[in-house]
């Protein structure tokens, strides 16, 4: 029987410290899986961010320079400018990407670096216990919304996707999940199409991708995959915002 | 009739999320009995009707399953 599937070259063998279901780990595989198809390991650089993926360069064999808490579209531009021919991308929490580095990652976008962000959202802050997030949806409850979040008192869910994708240097502003396999498959697509466009040199590209963490959201895996799509789809629906390729072929 | 596929499941890296078994259309795989190293329940396959469709190695978050067909 021929093998169809396995492990990609450029994630090392190392066992994921994420908890069971978390979906961190596809996404690090959806990554390894392009680096290696585009053959980009020899110029890839990661900022990993400060949250659970503050580990990944245990796991992606690739040059990989982590960032101070929410800094790494600033990393990620100095590294681009300095050397131009890498490939760059920042891989991003909620927390990180959301709350603490908003500045940065709307200017990093407003410039428009060559650079692409993964940006992983799971509606709570994950590594420090399940806080409420900026991207925590509205009856969510967390450890610090014990009664669900309320708009009154700690606002709304901030769509920060759907804002860069008003900013003229976003080439490439995509939505997607892990929920199912296809969608899993939807979103390699759509980090496929960001990391051409960076190569393609024609702006800054984020895929936000939303996915389920079942030890602060307090469900079984199983649960939590099913609360990700009857609820946080609905809340942040998968789409395309921005793609500049499109519109060029219809000019 | 024979098998057209099969999966092979480190069973040391699972950690028994049970996703692998949700999105399975041929219900080719099982929580084993047994513990793994780290006390988890890991999944194991059961042969026969597997048919190689990689829909469990796509979701599977610990990159644990190979799959092949032929």
């Amino acid at each position: 029987m021929k093998k169809v599937f396995s492990r990609p070259k450029c994630l090392k063998p190392a066992p994921f410290h994420y908890c069971p279901g978390c979906g961190h780990s596809i996404i690090h595989r959806l990554v390894a899986e392009l680096i290696d198809e585009m053959g980009l390991q020899g110029k890839a650089i990661c900022i990993p961010p400060a949250g659970c993926a503050v580990l990944a360069y245990n796991y992606f064999d690739i040059d990989v320079c982590e960032s101070a808490h929410g800094r790494g579209c600033a990393i990620a531009t100095g590294f681009k400018r300095a050397l131009p021919d890498r490939f760059v991308f920042t891989y991003q929490g909620d927390g990180d990407m959301a709350a603490i580095g908003t500045a940065e990652t709307i200017h990093a976008a407003n410039r428009g670096e060559l650079i692409t962000s993964i940006f992983v959202n799971n509606a709570v802050y994950g590594m420090t216990g399940g806080q409420m997030a900026p991207t925590t949806m509205l009856g969510q409850k967390t450890t610090t919304s014990p009664f669900g979040r309320r708009s009154k008192v700690e606002g709304y869910p901030l769509k920060i996707t759907d804002l860069i994708a008003q900013l003229d240097g976003a080439a490439y502003v995509a939505r997607t999940s892990v929920g199912t396999p296809a969608k899993i498959l939807a979103t390699k697509k759509a980090l496929k199409k960001a990391f051409e466009v960076q190569l393609e040199g024609l702006g800054y590209t984020l895929v936000e991708v939303l996915s389920p963490c079942p030890t602060n959201w307090k469900m079984t895996p199983v649960d939590a995959f099913k609360y990700l799509q009857e609820r946080m789809e609905k809340e942040y629906p998968l789409q395309v915002f921005k793609d500049i390729t499109a519109q060029k072929k219809e000019d | 009739m024979a098998a057209k596929g099969k999966i092979t499941i480190d069973q040391g890296l699972c950690k028994s999320c049970e996703l692998c078994i949700t999105v399975c259309p041929e219900k080719a795989i099982r929580i084993a009995e047994t513990f793994n190293h780290r006390g988890y329940h890991p999944a194991e396959f059961v042969l026969e009707t597997c048919r190689g469709c990689s829909l469990c190695a796509t979701m599977c978050p610990e990159v644990a399953i190979e799959v092949y067909r032929g």
